[in-house]
């Protein structure tokens, strides 16, 4: 026979715990679960969104009664236990329903705290707590106007807004005169008050309620020196009371709550307790977090697996009010011997301050912008030597060693897998992104699904969101976009991409026909798309269309303002010779070029060249030694290399080296848009890798590879892909970026925004964490190099294209 | 069927620039004058027409643009210009002569004076 588990208290902790056991152990027990609320276990945190009409009561249900059903849980609801018979070892409900238990678990929770003031049994005085109050309130809300909150913690602000979102007049009274003072220093509690009232509460401070007034229904409120607000509705929220009035009846030690030890066990070990009801070691807690790794801990012990210890929690606070942005952690009043680090910023409205004892976080505030306070949280309870980070600290972690832009999706990328992102479920950032990938989740709710993440108090969903985002790039939208290539046909660029490999097109005219284009020869922005699309699907045999070129690509220069062109040559990672250097100079006499150029990409630009010169120019070139730099092309333009190790004295590779090498192996590809690599040779980034589509930045231990960056018009530092040991692996890494960004980015699109769309998770997924993936784009990449490394140049100046530089006729 | 089955004023400088298969189809070549450039364009239909070779824009050489149904691109700033009627695709304003072409015998015959705007009954 299964021995039998009663519950008492259907909440939040006592639920969270029997849903852990039965997903470890499943058959062990009959459980049998007494609540004294009228409903199944709901989520007492989205209390607050629904006073405020965000959301409504069957949105927060947790376990409706099927559930319950479906698990053989016997639920008894509206029946609050009495009294423990320990002896008989049974429990009795008020109303004579008894059960008897083999274990029994307390999770009977708090009572919100009145406090002893004439009035407080009247009509419209309430407290915050569970669904019925919240129901009280609404309906206050209907009929009544004017509101007085008591109490200016996190409740009672909750409660405040709620009741101004429902259209009161809302005063919040406080005893002290900074609101929150739990978990706020004074700068972030003014700043909060700030905002608050902006919003419409007002506020009363410094003062003690000694009364409410009223006949049936209250009327006003009194204080100690004698003034008076009026009021139809009064909400008490001035602290909570652990609930162990059960547990004292029968006998088991409580002192500030039911004492437990490190196992959940009650002084009767038969008897566990979770929850707010529970003292442990000294400590009651009042945020799910830590009720939930009890719950955890004691699942464990009722599953007989007997390893599990609860050693407290340390717990971070946040607002549930929309549009505030709130984080406390930890000791941050700081105290002798403490440091602290403020960075305050009145124009945007943000307030951070970290506490630091011996170089470790020891709490944070954090006001307006709470993006990294995940990272904080997690840098204080590892307690991590934060010296070398401290001077970059308060910028957060996306800025540490890069320009980067502080936006949400470029953040949480910036987060190690170990990074929780949930603070209540305790769900780390690696978690969610393996439940996405291997369960191939796509939206919020499914994520809440699997992995719990977001679905307690709610605050974490931005971050949950932005990492469905960043993982799942294009693939995660509400409206999902299907935009045409261009007017001119219907399908997308994943269509067509997709009709050109499954069908076999080989040329442009085929393309146009079997998709049936609208046009009869397409537009200056499909044509040259195709062109691309399908010189990746099948290279050596596509028909190229020279006529689907820009006229750069067509006259392998690039145009000028006059008409006239520019010429490039390669430098093969940005070093040259004396010799190079003559041969230019005659060249440059020549043609008489009349500007030469170093340009930004290490090479050297002769401007100013006239049509018909360029084939024998090109000769000349061609005759040196040079090939072409395709400056015009959507193409592997420059490859960026400092001196690194054979002369600078901190260089740790041979960078230059390195650089000439990625160079032989890229150029002349054509990609979706222009390339651009670089190779530094140590991490002061002399070769700005970290702005390139593809960086290197040259360690001791080997290489780290970059990928994702540009300068030009909306600068993005790279995100770091991984580091590898050998410059033969930087090689295969890097053609296989190449490789699966022509195959896959639509036409125009540089890589930064490319990664954006897709995701870093999924660059990563296809390069460094399968390994044949990434030698099979990498070998791809090495057979279309064979037809594309052949130097236009050199053709043309042979006569290939003959007609493109000449003029059709001379007259006069 | 070319554009000079259009042309209704007479031109007497007809001028031989050269075999039609010179002229890339979906391209152009240039006829160059010391008074300036003259575009020629083939479509992809081998219809012929001929335009001063000069953007209405900033004067971008639109010989060297994208030709496409009867529009030629600008490669300077993609300002988009109708090859009949040299005037540019709204909602871009502005226009650039326009001269008479007309094959015979796979040979393009030019004529250098241009058009007068609106006499060809073109839209
Ligand atoms: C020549 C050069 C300026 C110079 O004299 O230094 C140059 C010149 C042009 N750049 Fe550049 N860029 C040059 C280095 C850069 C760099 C610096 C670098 O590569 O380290 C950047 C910023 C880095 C980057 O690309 O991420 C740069 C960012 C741009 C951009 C903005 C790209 C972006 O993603 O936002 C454009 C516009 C575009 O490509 O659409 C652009 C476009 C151009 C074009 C092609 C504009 C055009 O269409 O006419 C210019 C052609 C010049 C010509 O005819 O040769 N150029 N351009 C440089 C040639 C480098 C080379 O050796 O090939
Ligand atoms: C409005 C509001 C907002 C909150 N916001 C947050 C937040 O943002 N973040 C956060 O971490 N925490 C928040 N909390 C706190 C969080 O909800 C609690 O910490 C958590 O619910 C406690 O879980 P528990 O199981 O210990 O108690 P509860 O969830 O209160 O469950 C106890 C249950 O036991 C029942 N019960 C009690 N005695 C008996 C008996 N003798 N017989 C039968 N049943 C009994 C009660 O009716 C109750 O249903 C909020 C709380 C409220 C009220
Ligand atoms: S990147 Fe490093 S090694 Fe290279 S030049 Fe700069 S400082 Fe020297
Ligand atoms: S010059 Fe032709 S578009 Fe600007």
């Amino acid at each position: 026979m299964k021995e039998r588990l009663v519950l008492v208290g259907n909440g939040m902790a006592g639920m969270r715990a029997i849903e852990e056991l039965l997903r470890i152990a499943p058959d062990k027990y009959d459980v049998t679960v007494f609540g004294a609320e009228p409903h199944g276990n709901y989520n007492r945190i989205l209390l607050s969104p629904v006073l405020t009409g965000e959301k409504n009561f069957t949105d927060i249900i947790l376990n409706d009664p099927e559930w319950y059903a479906t698990h053989g849980i016997t639920l008894h609801v509206g029946k609050e236990v009495e009294r423990i018979e320990r002896g008989l070892r049974k429990v009795v409900a008020r109303d004579g329903t008894s059960a008897p238990y083999d274990r029994l678990l307390l999770a009977t929770g708090s009572s919100p705290f009145m406090i002893p003031v004439p009035g407080r049994e009247l009509a419209g005085v309430l407290t915050f707590r569970d669904i019925h109050d919240v129901e009280a309130m609404l309906g206050a809300a209907r009929c009544h106007r004017r509101a007085v909150v008591i109490g200016g913690g996190l409740l009672g602000l909750e409660a405040a807004n709620g009741l101004l979102r429902q259209g009161m007049e809302v005063t919040v009274v406080h005893l002290l005169d900074a609101l929150m003072e739990k978990q706020l220093d004074v700068t972030a509690a003014a700043l909060l008050k700030a905002s608050l009232e902006e919003r419409g509460l007002r506020f009363i401070m410094r003062v003690q309620t000694e009364a409410i007034l009223g006949d049936d229904r209250v009327r006003a409120v009194r204080f100690k020196d004698g003034t008076e607000i009026a009021a139809e509705l009064v909400v008490m929220a001035v602290g909570i009371r652990p609930n162990d009035a059960l547990a004292r009846r029968a006998g088991l030690h409580c002192e500030r709550g039911v004492v437990v030890s490190d196992t959940m066990q009650t002084y009767d070990p038969r008897i566990y307790a979770v929850g707010e009801c529970v003292q442990h070691r000294g400590q009651t807690y009042g945020l799910v977090a830590p009720l939930f790794e009890q719950a955890r801990v004691c699942a464990n012990h009722l599953a007989e697996l007997g390893f599990a210890r609860y050693a407290g929690s340390v717990s971070a606070t946040r607002l549930k009010v929309t549009g505030v942005e709130l984080f406390s952690a930890g000791d941050f009043q700081g105290r002798d011997g403490c440091e602290e680090i403020v960075l305050k910023d009145a124009g945007r409205g943000v307030y951070k301050k970290v506490v630091l004892e011996n170089n470790r976080i020891r709490g944070a505030v954090m006001y307006g912008d709470t993006l990294d306070s995940a990272w904080y949280f997690q840098l204080m309870r590892d307690a991590t030597d934060v010296a070398s980070l401290r001077d970059r600290l308060l910028f957060g972690q996306a800025h540490l060693g890069e320009a980067g832009h502080g936006d949400i999706r470029s953040r949480v990328a910036t987060l190690p897998n170990s990074a929780e992102i949930c603070g209540c479920n305790g769900v780390c950032k690696g978690a969610i992104v393996e439940a996405i990938g291997d369960k191939k989740l796509f939206t919020l709710e499914e994520v809440r699904a699997h992995t719990k993440a977001s679905s307690s108090c709610g605050s974490c969903t931005g971050l949950v969101e932005a990492l469905l985002a960043t993982v799942l790039g294009g693939d995660y939208s509400t409206t999902p976009k299907n935009k045409p290539l261009c007017a001119c046909t219907d399908h997308t660029h994943h269509e067509i991409r997709g009709a050109i490999r499954d069908l076999e097109l080989k040329s442009i005219r085929a393309v146009m026909d079997c998709l049936e284009w609208k046009s009869p020869d397409g537009c200056s922005k499909c044509r040259p798309a195709l062109n691309f699309y399908l010189l990746t699907a099948w290279p050596g045999e596509y028909v190229d269309d020279n006529q689907a070129r820009f006229i750069n690509e067509r006259a392998h220069a690039n145009i000028q303002k006059d008409g006239t062109y520019s010429v490039v040559p390669r430098i093969w990672g940005g070093e040259t010779t004396p010799a190079q250097l003559k041969a230019i100079a005659e060249i440059a006499e020549k043609y008489r070029v009349p500007t030469v150029h170093i340009t930004g990409g290490q090479r050297i630009d002769m401007l100013g060249v006239k049509k018909e010169d360029l084939p024998a120019m090109w000769g000349d070139l061609s005759a040196a030694g040079f090939v072409s730099g395709h400056a015009y092309g959507k193409a592997v333009r420059t490859v960026k290399t400092c001196v690194g190790k054979n002369w600078c004295r901190f260089g740790t590779q041979d960078s230059t080296a390195m650089g000439i090498d990625l160079e032989k192996l890229a150029w002349g590809s054509w990609m979706p848009h222009k390339v651009k690599l670089a190779v530094s040779g140590c991490p002061r980034n002399c070769a700005e890798a970290t702005i390139k589509d593809f960086g290197v930045v040259c360690v001791d231990s080997g290489y780290e590879l970059h990928v994702g960056g540009n300068g030009g018009v909306k600068v993005r530092a790279t995100d770091f892909l991984c580091s590898v040991k050998t410059p033969e692996e930087v090689l295969e890494y890097c053609a296989a970026f190449l490789q699966v960004y022509r195959e896959e980015a639509h036409y125009l699109e540089r890589t930064a925004p490319w990664v954006e769309r897709v995701g870093l998770a999924y660059v990563k997924q296809r390069i460094v964490e399968n390994e044949a993936s990434r030698r099979a784009l990498a070998s791809r990449f090495q057979y279309s190099q064979r037809f594309a490394q052949v130097d236009p140049w050199t053709e043309r100046a042979n006569g290939v294209d003959r007609h493109e530089f000449i003029p059709l006729k001379l007259v006069g | 069927m070319h554009a000079a089955n259009k042309v209704t004023q007479c031109a007497d400088d007809w001028i031989d620039i050269g075999a039609l298969d010179e002229i890339p189809r979906q391209g152009a070549r240039v006829v160059r004058r010391a008074s300036g450039d003259i575009a020629v364009f083939r479509t992809l239909t081998d219809e012929v027409f001929a335009l001063r070779d000069r953007c209405p824009h900033k004067g971008g050489p639109l010989s060297q643009g994208m030709v496409h149904g009867r529009n030629v691109s600008c490669p300077l700033h993609d300002w988009k210009i109708d090859i009949d009627t040299g005037i540019a695709v709204a909602p871009d304003e502005g226009c650039t002569a326009r001269y008479p072409v007309r094959v015979e015998g796979g040979r393009v015959y030019l004529s250098l004076t241009p058009e007068e705007r609106g006499s060809n009954g073109s839209s």
